[in-house]
């Protein structure tokens, strides 16, 4: 996994409550036996029309918002279906980390296995952000995760918070697998005391 | 200490747990389907990584498999090339594998139960949310994805936080025509679709306890359309009944044995929870939805709501949103909501007792003239099991379509899906935008209220359908 330290980037606002994981890639996009080539599905029945084109009324086809790396949204973002192929597809457009009120549990945990850090922050701090992205071509955040801080360019700092392990995994992009498996012999006494 | 279910099946999985690491979770069974497992599959092979136990390791297919008739060729080449995937990733790691061939076959959730796979006090994993079905016996069940697929396969190991505890206690009787359907999304109405988010729930009281097996994972499936990350039900005597003589359940003295292990997993009297809802089943009317997720719900003798009337700007610009896309004006009766589709099957309602109450409506009475509809057993042990009761024939008979098992217009991965604008009755447990097919408008609702429907063309009140 690609180590998450620091990240600045132009923020989208997306002011929707309740995304779900069937927005965000659709079933029909499922079918790829690869972890790659999600990225140009994202969000597809919105951010497409009928006839393929983008949908110019789609707040990632603004121009402003081209080469954004963050995004901000409403509260629960990420809820529905279990499929990874969310962040899979959120990752390969491009977004590092992901702002909102709160997260699915199943959604927030696949985006700690692929690099992409998702902050919690306060409804009115996401607000407050939120419109400034509206208000403000090139709108760039800072975000620190060593010293879980989200940075605005007037130097106002929000903390969030992130699980110690979850934090160490991001920072040094450590595959999760190989961490539990030093753990063997424990596994297997496990396994042994309950004659599985 | 007073402990809940969900404390002591948690404690009795603990790998190691060490203050300043995260907790290491042993799984018990971790169930594997076509869609979330390929990439995980080529993780292992990527860093030379075996199946830690492939014998605790079960895979079907389900979500991509067409329902029409098996013996033709699959004409979907990318899903067919999904399925070839899987099966030769259970031939190269020794899973055993129900293909679409195997009299085996059906929904993850459906066979897990139905083979006496899924048994109390058991952790089970699936690459796929509804896995919070199989707490219906008092397993800790929930979903994970492609990433911890992966973790499990090579470790049977789970890293995981602890969840908080959560009781939703439903104490009284059901009225005639509510069914566990109602109750769940009667919950998730009252919750809202966050409402569970960080916790697992327990569903206790007296209304609980007098559903079926089956009844009782109709609600702990939708447990995360609520957010829970599990939904759960402490076993009792009719979970015993349900499990005994399952393939894969222990046998005679082992049985005996399992039981009397089993009756210590309920939660201590005077164990508290997190946090506690209380409702009563009395309260309970038939429900449908009339939005674009499952907390947009409403009794069936209510009316869409006005976005005006939401008490948040977020909600009003979501509700204006889902009308929408559902197409519906503000204010209407849900009954002169007329249908396209009608859709029975999915985790949430394809198994036996379900298909039996759809074809008690059914029986006699025939599919309006402006409705298609489809009944899609979660098996095909409940589909070989209707077809013996002869349920096949009432719903063909009436003009439903009979079809062979898979999860097909729950989410439409396969040729089963609403085409633009098409309004569908249906029995699965999402109507996220586009779920079951691209502009598809879903309105969730249980298998009599669905047979109902298909039948007046619009949505009805089961209670006063005569």
């Amino acid at each position: 996994m690609e180590a998450f330290t620091e990240h600045v980037g132009r923020v989208v606002p997306l002011d929707r409550i309740n995304v779900d994981t069937d927005q965000i890639i659709p079933k029909q996009f499922l079918k790829r036996i690869e972890r790659t080539g999600f990225g140009e599905f994202l969000f597809n029945d919105w951010r497409y029309l009928e006839n393929g084109e983008p949908n110019p009324e789609f707040v990632l086809n603004f121009p402003r918002y081209a080469d954004a790396s963050i995004l901000i949204a409403g509260a629960n973002f990420g809820c529905g279906s279990s499929r990874e192929h969310a962040p899979w597809a959120l990752q390969q457009y491009g977004f590092k980390a992901i702002l909102a009120p709160s997260f699915a549990d199943i959604f927030r945990n696949n985006c700690y296995k692929n690099g992409i850090l998702p902050i919690a922050l306060p409804a009115d701090v996401i607000a407050s952000l939120s419109q400034t992205a509206h208000d403000t071509e090139g709108y760039q955040l800072m975000i620190d995760l060593e010293e879980q801080s989200v940075i605005c360019p007037d130097g106002t700092a929000h903390a969030f918070e992130i699980g110690d392990f979850e934090k160490y995994c991001l920072l040094n992009g450590l595959d999760e697998i190989g961490w539990t498996l030093q753990f063997e012999a424990d596994i297997a006494a496990y396994e042994n005391q309950s004659r599985l | 200490m007073k402990k809940t279910m969900y404390e002591k099946i948690w404690e009795a999985h603990l790998v190691r747990a060490s203050a300043d690491e995260v907790p290491i979770l042993y799984i018990d069974t971790h169930l594997v389907h076509e869609v979330t497992s390929p990439q995980a599959f080529e993780g292992l092979r990527l860093n030379n990584r075996k199946v830690r136990r492939p014998d605790l390791t079960f895979a079907t297919m389900d979500h991509n498999v067409p329902t029409t008739d098996r013996s033709l060729p699959i004409t979907d080449l990318i899903a067919a090339k999904q399925m070839e995937t899987l099966a030769e990733n259970c031939a190269e790691f020794d899973i055993p594998l129900y293909d679409i061939d195997s009299p085996e076959q059906g929904i993850v959730h459906v066979i897990g139960p139905e083979l006496g796979i899924t048994l109390p006090g058991k952790t089970i994993v699936c690459g796929d949310s509804h896995t919070s079905t199989h707490g219906a016996l008092g397993a800790l069940a929930f979903g994970i994805g492609t990433s911890e697929i992966e973790h499990v396969l090579a470790t049977q190991c789970l890293l995981q936080q602890k969840s908080e505890t959560f009781e939703i206690r439903i104490d009284g009787t059901l009225p005639y025509g509510v069914t566990a359907k109602d109750i769940i999304l009667a919950i998730i109405g009252h919750i809202g679709i966050d409402g569970g988010n960080g916790a697992v729930v327990e569903y206790t009281g007296s209304a609980i306890r007098a559903l079926s097996i089956e009844e009782r994972m109709t609600v702990c499936n939708m447990s995360i359309e609520a957010g829970a990350r599990a939904g759960m039900i402490a076993p009792d005597e009719t979970t015993y009944e349900y499990i005994a003589g399952r393939r894969f359940a222990p046998k005679d003295e082992e049985f005996d044995a399992a039981v009397e292990h089993w009756k210590q997993l309920p939660t201590d009297e005077g164990a508290t929870y997190d946090r506690t809802l209380l409702l009563d089943a009395a309260d309970i009317a038939p429900q449908v939805t009339w939005g674009t997720n499952p907390g947009m719900v409403t009794d069936v003798t209510g009316r869409v709501p006005d976005p005006a009337d939401m008490t948040t700007a977020d909600e009003k610009t979501a509700t204006e949103h889902a009308l929408a896309y559902m197409d519906l004006q503000p204010g209407t009766p849900m009954t002169e909501i007329a249908v396209d589709r009608v859709f029975i099957g999915s985790c949430t309602n394809s198994r036996i007792s379900d298909l039996r109450a759809a074809a008690e409506v059914a029986k006699g009475r025939k599919v309006a003239d402006t409705v298609s509809a489809m009944v899609v057993p979660g098996s095909q042990a409940v589909k070989r099991q209707a077809e013996a009761e002869g349920l096949d024939e009432i719903f063909r008979a009436a003009g439903f379509e009979w079809r062979e098992a898979g999860c097909s217009m729950c989410l439409g991965m396969n040729p089963d899906t609403l085409s633009p604008g098409q309004r569908c009755a249906s029995t699965s447990n999402r109507n996220f935008e586009g779920r079951q097919g691209k502009g598809g408008r879903t309105h969730l609702v249980s298998p009599q209220m669905a047979a109902a429907t298909a039948v007046t063309g619009h949505f009805v009140d089961i209670r006063k359908f005569q």
